[in-house]
C-alpha cells in the first residue's frame, strides 16, 4: 500500500516531480515505515460536512474504506460499512499542523529533553529533527483528541536555518519511523528576525543584526549553488563527485524544490526581504511561519504563492509580535493567499478549531464573513498544501487518505470535541470510548494519565 | 451618558448597538440598558428581556420590568447577552508592554531577599497599550502580580516573596488603581526552587520564617524598637507588610502545582489561621478536601493539561468540574500567557464548561469569584444595585469565540471600543489604496 500512495504523492506534487530524476543518497536514508492501522469499512451518515474544498454539505455522508475516502455526498449507499449515526455532528477532514515542536521539546520540558534547538552555529541545515523525536510525548495524543491527524515537527528558531522538518501522522509508535508520514517532503526550517541575532549577537557572533541575518542566508544559498552544481558536474560526468555534505545537501534539496522551505517570520517587511531571497536563489517559500504581520503584506504573499501560517491572536510577547492582530489570517485569505492557522504550542494544538474560530468572530467584528467551510481550509487543506501532500490528505475527496474528524456540534463552537477521529481509515481516538485510546509511555500510571 | 472620545474609526466601526445620546457632557449621566438577557451573576440570575439603569457609574436597578427613567441615555440591546465585567484574576497588565528584549518589565524584582513590602502598584502603567486590547474584548478589572523570575546573569535572583498585587480597573484613567494589597505573592514547589535555594523545602521554610518573624514583631514590636529584642532577618518594611497577612486582610497567593506542595500550603495557611490562594494548582483537584477546609480557591488554566513538569504530572482539563464540584472556589487564568491574552478567560471558562463545570460557575469563576477574592465584591463582580457598572454587551454567549463585546463599560462609562490593534486592522484592510498605509489614519 506504501509503495502506491508514493505514486499517487509524486504525481500530486509538482514540487516533487520537476525534481532530478537521480535519486540521492539522501532519498534512501530514514524513508520510515508507517503503517496504517486496520481498519474497516466506515459510513458516516447525516453529518453537516466541511469538505476542505470549500464545499459544505448539509446532511451529508462520508464512506471510508481500506483508508481511503471511497464517497462523499448525500444518501451514500451503506454496503457493509459500520453506520455511524452523525446526525447534528460535523464531519471535517484531520486537522493538519504545520508547526509543532512535538517530540523534540516534549513533556515534560526538563532540560534532558530540549532537543528542537542545535544552537550551537547559525546555519545548521545538516540535522533533522526526526532524529530528536521523542515519540512519547504525552502530547501527540491531546493533540489528537483535538482531531490532528498529521503535523510537522519543526527544529527551532534559534538558528538562520535550523535544519530538516518532519511531517508525521500522529499515530503514536515505537520510533519517529513508525510515524513519518508516506512520501510526505521535508521541510527545511529558517527564522528571521530577533531569534537568531539575539542568540548568536548574545554570544558576540554574527548575526548579531537583522542584516547579519540576511548576509548569513545569503552565504550559505552561494554555497549551496555551489554544491549543486558540482553534483551536476559529476552527474555529467566532467567531475569528480564532491564529498557527500549533510548541510549542503539539505541546501542543494531546496534548491531543487524537494524540501520545502518553512520560514519563521514576523514582520511584513522581513517576509519580503525573504521573498527577494528566494527570487535570488530560485527557491520557493511554502510558508513564513508566526506570520503576525502577514495582513501588512498579504497581496505579496498571493503574488508569490507563499503561505502564511498564523496564531489566532498571539502577540506583543515580543517586539516583533507588537503588531498582531486577530483578524490576520481573515485578511489573508480576503486577499487570496493561502492561509493557515498553527499552534507552535502542544496546548495551542488541541484546539486549532477554537483558535479558528477566535478569527472567524473577529472578521466578522470587522465586517468580513468566513464562513465555516472556508475558515476550515486554514487547519486543513492550506496546511496540507504547505506541507507538500494536499494530493493525499486535507480535503475529503475520493481516493484520499481517510484522515477524518467527526465533531459532536459545529468544531467553531468552544463546546464542540473531536467525537472520533480517523487516521487512514483507522478510529485512532474515540471520545466515547476512553479506555481504548492511546497513553504514551509517560503518562502510564498517572492518576490523570487517561482523562487529560 | 458618559463616553469617551469618539474617532471617525469607532463610528465607522458600524456596531449593531444602537446608542440614542443625549450628549456627550451630559450631567444626567443616567444609561439604560435595555432588552438584552442579562446574567447578573447575583441574587437575581438571570433576567431576560432585562432593565438595567446606570447612574453615576453605579447600577441604580436591575431586572425585568423596571422603567427607564426620563432623560437616560438608552441602549437597546435587545437580543443581546450582557455579563458582569470580566475580572482577570493575576497577571501583569500595566507592568509590561513587550516581555523579551524590549520591556519594560516590571513585574519582577530581583535582588532582595524578602519582598513581602514590594508593592506593585507602584508600577502599574494605566496607559499601557495591552489596556485597551483587553478591555474592549470584556476585561474591566485586573489583579496585577509581582512574579517571579530565575536569577539574572548577575545572580540576583527573586524571591520566595513576590511582594503585594493590585486590584485595577481598566478605564485607562488617573483612578484605575482600585486596591493595593489584595494579596500577597508567594512561590513554593517547583516555582519555588530557584527562589528559594536548592529544595522546595527552602522555599516552604523560608515562608513559615517569614511569618514566625512577623508574628513575633507583632508581639515584640515595642521592645524591638527600643533595642530590647532580638534582630530580625526580615526588613523592617516587610515584617509591617506581614501584619495584614497574618489577620487574614491580605491573601497568600500562593504558585503551586503539584498536589504534595498544596497539601503543605492548605497545612500552613491552616495553622497560622490566614488566608490563602492557589494559582497555577495542576494537581489541586488531588486534595480538593484540604483546599475547601482551609478556604483557599484555586486559580486555573483549564487548557494546561500536560505533564510541563513534573510538579504537573497529574494535570487535567477537567480540574475545574472536580474543584467546583468538591465545593473549591475557582478562577480562571488564560493558558498561553496571563496578560497579552488575559481576554482569553472566556475561553478557559467554555472549555472548563466542557469538561463538565456549569456554564453559570464558570462565568462566576471570570467575574464576582475574583472580586470576592480580592476584596472588592462590595463594589464589583456581579450587575447588583449600587456596584460599579463594568457591563459587557455581547452578541451572544459570551464564551463562544467567535462572539466579541460590541460594547464595554466600566464604571458607568461606555469605552472607545478601539485599540491599537484595531486601528492597525483598518489601516491595512484594504491594500490597494494610492497612498502607503502611513498614510491611513
Amino acid at each position: 500500500m506504501r509503495q502506491s500512495l508514493l505514486i499517487v504523492l509524486a504525481a500530486a506534487l509538482p514540487l516533487v516531480a520537476c525534481a532530478p530524476s537521480t535519486e540521492s543518497d539522501d532519498d534512501k536514508a530514514f524513508t520510515g515505515r508507517y503503517q496504517a492501522l486496520e481498519s474497516g469499512a466506515t459510513l458516516l451518515k447525516g453529518a453537516t460536512v466541511l469538505t476542505g474544498t470549500g464545499e459544505r454539505i448539509e446532511n451529508g455522508d462520508v464512506l471510508i474504506a481500506d483508508g481511503k475516502i471511497v464517497a462523499v455526498g448525500e444518501s451514500l449507499a451503506d454496503g457493509d460499512a459500520e453506520v455511524v449515526d452523525a446526525n447534528g455532528k460535523w464531519v471535517t477532514p484531520g486537522i493538519i499542523d504545520v508547526h509543532s515542536h512535538l517530540g523534540v521539546y516534549p513533556s515534560p520540558g526538563t532540560a534532558s529533553h530540549s532537543d528542537g534547538n542545535e544552537a550551537t552555529a547559525p546555519v545548521t541545515a545538516e540535522v533533522w529533527a526526526e532524529h530528536s523525536v521523542w515519540p512519547h510525548d504525552p502530547g501527540f495524543v491531546t493533540a489528537l483528541a483535538g482531531g490532528v491527524t498529521a503535523l510537522q515537527i519543526l527544529p527551532g528558531s534559534a538558528n538562520l536555518m535550523g535544519g530538516r522538518g518532519v511531517t508525521v501522522k500522529n499515530v503514536p509508535g515505537r520510533s519517529v519511523m513508525d510515524m513519518k508520514f508516506p512520501g510526505a517532503p521535508h521541510g527545511f526550517k529558517m527564522a528571521c528576525g530577533e531569534n537568531p541575532k539575539r542568540v548568536y549577537g548574545g554570544r558576540n557572533q554574527a548575526p548579531s543584526t537583522r542584516m547579519g541575518n540576511v548576509a548569513g542566508y545569503r552565504t550559505a544559498w552561494i554555497e549551496a549553488a555551489d554544491y549543486r552544481d558540482k553534483l551536476a558536474a559529476a552527474a555529467e560526468g566532467d567531475d569528480e563527485a564532491p564529498l557527500r555534505d549533510l548541510k549542503l545537501e539539505t541546501l542543494a534539496g531546496v534548491l531543487d524544490g524537494k524540501i520545502l522551505v518553512h520560514n519563521h517570520c514576523y514582520r511584513g517587511d522581513e517576509m519580503a526581504v525573504m521573498l527577494e531571497i528566494a527570487k535570488e536563489f530560485g527557491y520557493k517559500v511554502a510558508a513564513f511561519h508566526h506570520a503576525v504581520e502577514a495582513y501588512k503584506i498579504a497581496d505579496l504573499l498571493a503574488e508569490h504563492d507563499a503561505c502564511a501560517a498564523m496564531w489566532a491572536d498571539w502577540w506583543g510577547f515580543k517586539m516583533e509580535a507588537y503588531d498582531g492582530i486577530r483578524e490576520n489570517a481573515a485578511l489573508v485569505e480576503r486577499a487570496g493567499a493561502c492561509a493557515i492557522i498553527h499552534s507552535d504550542s502542544a496546548i495551542g494544538i488541541q484546539r486549532l478549531n477554537q483558535e479558528t474560530a477566535k478569527v472567524i468572530g473577529a472578521a466578522a467584528r470587522a465586517g468580513i464573513d468566513v464562513p465555516p467551510e472556508v475558515a476550515i481550509r486554514w487547519i486543513t487543506k492550506n496546511a496540507a498544501k504547505s506541507l507538500g501532500i494536499d494530493g493525499v490528505t486535507g480535503t475529503l475527496e475520493q481516493g484520499k487518505m481517510a484522515d477524518v474528524v467527526l465533531w459532536n456540534g459545529d468544531p467553531f463552537s468552544v463546546y464542540t470535541r473531536a467525537e472520533r477521529v480517523y487516521i487512514d481509515g483507522a478510529l485512532v481516538y474515540d471520545r466515547n470510548a476512553p479506555g481504548a485510546n492511546p497513553v504514551t509511555d509517560f503518562s502510564l500510571g498517572t492518576a490523570a494519565g487517561g482523562v487529560r | 451618558m458618559k463616553r469617551g472620545p469618539t474617532t471617525p474609526i469607532a463610528m465607522a466601526m458600524a456596531t449593531p448597538i444602537l446608542m440614542l445620546l443625549a450628549g456627550p457632557s451630559s450631567f444626567a449621566d443616567t444609561t439604560a440598558i435595555v432588552g438584552a438577557t442579562v446574567h447578573t451573576v447575583g441574587p437575581l440570575g438571570s433576567v431576560d428581556d432585562a432593565t438595567i439603569v446606570i447612574t453615576d457609574g453605579r447600577i441604580a436597578a436591575v431586572g425585568a420590568g423596571i422603567s427607564v427613567p426620563d432623560g437616560a441615555d438608552v441602549i437597546d440591546a435587545a437580543g443581546k447577552v450582557v455579563t458582569p465585567g470580566l475580572f482577570t484574576p493575576r497577571g501583569s497588565l500595566g507592568l509590561e508592554e513587550v516581555g523579551l528584549s524590549a520591556g519594560p518589565l516590571d513585574a519582577v524584582q530581583r535582588g532582595e531577599q524578602f519582598s513581602a513590602s514590594f508593592d506593585i502598584a507602584d508600577a502599574f502603567n494605566p496607559r499601557s497599550t495591552l489596556i485597551a486590547v483587553n478591555r474592549i474584548e470584556g476585561v474591566t478589572r485586573a489583579l496585577v502580580t509581582p512574579e517571579a523570575a530565575a536569577a539574572d546573569e548577575t545572580g540576583a535572583a527573586s524571591s520566595v516573596i513576590s511582594g503585594l498585587a493590585a486590584v485595577v480597573n481598566l478605564s485607562g484613567g488617573r483612578s484605575s488603581l482600585d486596591r493595593r494589597g489584595a494579596a500577597l505573592v508567594v512561590n513554593l514547589g517547583e516555582y519555588g526552587v530557584p527562589q528559594g535555594g536548592t529544595s522546595r523545602a527552602a522555599a516552604l521554610l523560608q515562608l513559615r520564617n517569614a511569618l514566625n518573624e512577623a508574628g513575633d514583631y507583632r508581639q515584640h514590636g515595642a521592645a524591638f524598637e527600643l533595642g530590647q529584642h532580638r534582630d530580625y532577618a526580615l526588613s523592617l518594611t516587610d515584617l509591617e507588610a506581614l501584619q495584614n497577612v497574618l489577620t487574614g486582610e491580605v491573601p497568600l497567593l500562593a504558585n503551586v502545582d503539584r498536589a504534595s506542595d498544596i497539601a503543605a500550603f492548605a497545612s500552613l495557611v491552616a495553622s497560622y489561621g490566614i488566608r490563602g490562594i492557589v494559582a497555577g494548582g495542576a494537581e489541586a483537584w488531588m486534595h480538593a478536601g484540604e483546599l475547601v477546609a482551609a478556604g483557599i480557591p484555586v486559580i486555573l488554566a483549564p487548557a494546561a493539561n500536560l505533564p510541563t513538569n513534573f510538579d504537573r504530572l497529574n494535570a487535567r482539563s477537567d480540574s475545574a468540574a472536580l474543584l467546583t464540584a468538591a465545593g473549591v472556589r475557582v478562577m480562571f487564568a488564560d493558558g498561553q500567557g496571563h496578560t497579552h491574552n488575559a481576554r482569553n478567560i472566556t475561553q478557559s471558562a467554555g472549555n472548563a464548561v466542557v469538561a463538565g463545570m456549569t456554564w453559570n460557575d464558570a462565568l462566576r469563576a471570570i467575574t464576582l469569584t475574583p472580586a470576592e477574592v480580592y476584596g472588592v465584591a462590595d463594589r464589583v463582580g456581579s450587575i447588583e444595585v449600587g456596584k460599579e457598572a463594568d457591563i459587557v454587551i455581547w452578541p451572544g454567549d459570551p464564551m463562544e469565540l467567535v462572539n466579541y463585546p460590541e460594547q464595554v463599560l466600566i464604571r458607568g462609562i461606555a469605552i472607545e471600543m478601539t485599540s491599537r490593534q484595531t486601528l492597525l486592522r483598518d489601516r491595512y484592510k484594504n491594500l490597494d489604496e494610492d497612498k502607503p498605509p502611513a498614510f491611513r489614519r
